[in-house]
């Protein structure tokens, strides 16, 4: 059972329109807020530094993993990957999916990121903080996400 | 979009010893706080103590429970925190593809 995260949004804009926001490099750059040096293609990996203020000396990189037209753009990335001096790469990625399909007013898209079990233990080695009461309740929605 | 402030960090352990259901009706059993045997968590179950400890011991590793020496036997707990934490972390990461998906809802439909 993998862990997963699953968004979906209607978009007000047709779907070639939020496919090229999503595949074209700089298009994606420009919402997603990084500076990619090179396009989305399968099977390979795109790099670029972050532009969000205050985290600038970030470097961003994905792998490619699938490009279906309008349907599904993919790509394996490490989450939280924050730490310049840590090599993420080698720890097993998540995988983040966008699917797209078009409505009557323009666009559904269903993001989700899944794969957070696959993380090594020692990503989690901070010390943990007390959280008083609330846990049975916590316990349920955890339980709701990993049984999504 | 993009990893920014980290809350606790990975959730990963947490998550693999979630992704059983045997686990998952063991822990369901602690939630309500209480302390008990290898035994009393067996008795209802098709499973062997073996099984169970076995289970109870994936858990331990995962700090989602703890094991206490009672007499001869061992008695295991809940420990929330590892939910609290793997929660957070999930909701971090959520919070941030809200904001990424605001952005590019607000650059298509300009």
């Amino acid at each position: 059972m993998t862990d997963r995260i699953e968004k979906t949004i209607e978009l007000r804009a047709p779907v070639e329109r939020v496919w090229r926001a999503l595949t074209n490099a700089a298009e994606f750059g420009q919402w997603f807020r990084v500076k990619l040096e090179g396009p989305f293609v399968p099977g390979e990996i795109t790099r670029g530094r972050i532009t969000y203020p205050g985290y600038e000396h970030l470097t961003w990189e994905a792998t490619t993993v699938k490009m279906e037209t309008q349907r599904l753009f993919s790509f394996t990335w490490h989450p939280y990957a924050i730490d310049p001096a840590v090599d993420y790469a080698q720890e097993p990625p998540t995988l983040v999916e966008f699917r797209l399909e078009p409505t009557a007013t323009g666009t559904k898209l269903t993001l989700s990121e899944s794969g957070f079990d696959a993380l090594p233990d020692h990503r989690r080695d901070e010390a943990l903080r007390m959280n008083d009461g609330g846990w049975a309740e916590q316990m349920v929605n955890i339980q709701a996400h990993v049984e999504a | 979009m993009s990893r920014l402030s980290a809350p606790a960090p990975g959730p990963a352990p947490v998550f693999a010893a979630l992704g059983d259901p045997t686990r998952l009706s063991l822990l369901v059993k602690l939630s309500d706080g209480g302390r008990r045997s290898i035994a009393k968590l067996s008795a209802d179950t098709r499973l062997t103590r073996q099984a169970v400890t076995k289970h109870l011991h994936v858990l331990e590793g995962a700090g989602l429970v703890s094991s206490a020496k009672v007499g001869r036997e061992s008695q295991f707990a809940y420990r929330p925190e590892p939910l609290a934490q793997a929660r957070s972390y999930l909701d971090a990461i959520s919070a941030q593809w809200d904001d990424a998906l605001c952005r590019l809802q607000a650059f298509v439909e300009d």
